[in-house]
């Protein structure tokens, strides 16, 4: 990161021209098209399963552009975090919550058309703020890479330890939240069952709320046994 | 590598996300449209961190940072999203969000979900219960 890197800049700049594009650019350019196919069957489809499996094209081409722009620990991030555990979790989520193999006609909310008009609005706004800003700014993405892991380390344990540590206490959080959010209920779910058998048979005091409850467990069985 | 194509292609991504987060009604469908609305920043981050380290030699790499800490927080919110998701499923019965009104205010929906929206959630689920069986 030297001051030579500035008139390098510039006269890399001067060569550039719209129309012509270099390598990088068209890969770039082919990536992002598929992603944002993919992107845009994830929110159109109306099988939820293939809306997922979609997302993972989707999020895999964005790991590919991070490489070409020269982010490598970031696009292996991309690929371990999202490809792999978050797309994986909202699969066991469409399981769990019972979702139906095949086309679902109600996928789509009724103000569709509603939302198409704040997205098309909001898609063009952006792209012509952006277009018109940034019109004669170009990435170097020569010479070392920006984002290798040995900088992406040193900035990251040199002058983000702080919130690196916070962080740490955050995910111990969502860790501790989502062990609590489940456990209430599975508790809920294994124990009624034993508590109102016990009370119907001999203890008085037969509480309105765990025969709610029991209810309430009963409820989607019956449902998923009527589907 | 010209700024606008990561630029462009975020800001299309945002949007994409953006409707899909109005459009669904399934809540684990909206959770994945948030997945892409973040990660059209994540990409922002990622091109502008790389152009500033070379323009005007930023040393701290604050969009990579910012990218990983993005990351994480993603991962926390998709796992206590799924988690409230699923305990939502198993009360009500289902994950749409067009059926979840209890606090909506003036809207005649479906007599089980709109009538009693001053009780708690275990006796409404009860009461849906009853009328089911």
């Amino acid at each position: 990161m030297s001051p030579a890197f500035t008139p390098l800049t510039s006269a890399a700049a001067e060569t550039h021209g719209f129309l012509s594009p270099t390598g990088v650019e068209i890969a770039f350019l082919l990536v992002g098209l598929v992603t944002f196919g993919a992107a845009l069957v994830t929110v159109t489809t109306k099988q939820l399963v293939h809306a997922a499996l979609w997302l993972v094209v989707a999020l895999g081409g964005l790991a590919v552009e991070y490489l070409l722009l020269t982010a490598e620990f970031i696009a292996w991030v991309q690929v371990l975090i999202y490809v792999g555990s978050v797309v994986v979790l909202l699969l066991f989520g469409l399981m769990l919550t019972r979702a139906p193999i095949g086309r679902s006609p109600d996928a789509d909310s009724g103000n569709r058309w509603a939302a198409l008009t704040v997205a098309v609005a909001a898609a063009a706004a952006l792209v012509w703020v952006v277009v018109d800003a940034f019109r004669a700014t170009w990435i170097d993405l020569d010479g070392a890479a920006a984002g290798s892991t040995e900088a992406t380390g040193a900035s990251l344990f040199q002058n983000w330890v702080l919130p690196f540590e916070a962080l740490s206490v955050l995910l111990l959080a969502a860790l501790v939240g989502a062990i609590v959010l489940s456990r209430k209920a599975k508790a809920e779910s294994s124990s009624p069952p034993v508590n109102s058998r016990a009370t119907t048979q001999s203890s008085p005091p037969v509480t309105e709320s765990s025969l709610s409850v029991l209810g309430a467990r009963e409820n989607p069985a019956d449902q998923e046994g009527a589907r | 590598m010209h700024l606008a194509y990561p630029a462009v292609l975020s800001a299309l991504l945002f949007c994409t996300g953006l409707y899909g987060v109005l459009a669904r009604r399934n809540a684990i469908l909206v959770l994945m449209s948030v997945e892409l609305m973040l990660n059209a920043v994540n990409l922002n981050l990622v091109a502008f961190d790389v152009w500033l380290s070379r323009a005007a030699q930023e040393t701290l790499h604050s969009g990579q940072a910012l990218t990983l800490f993005t990351i994480a927080i993603a991962a926390a919110e998709i796992g206590i999203g799924l988690a409230i998701v699923l305990a939502v499923h198993r009360n009500r019965g289902t994950a749409d969000i067009d059926r979840l009104r209890d606090t909506a205010e003036g809207h005649e929906s479906d007599p089980a979900d709109g009538s009693d929206s001053d009780a708690p959630t275990t006796g409404t689920a009860g009461e849906k219960a009853e009328a089911t069986a």
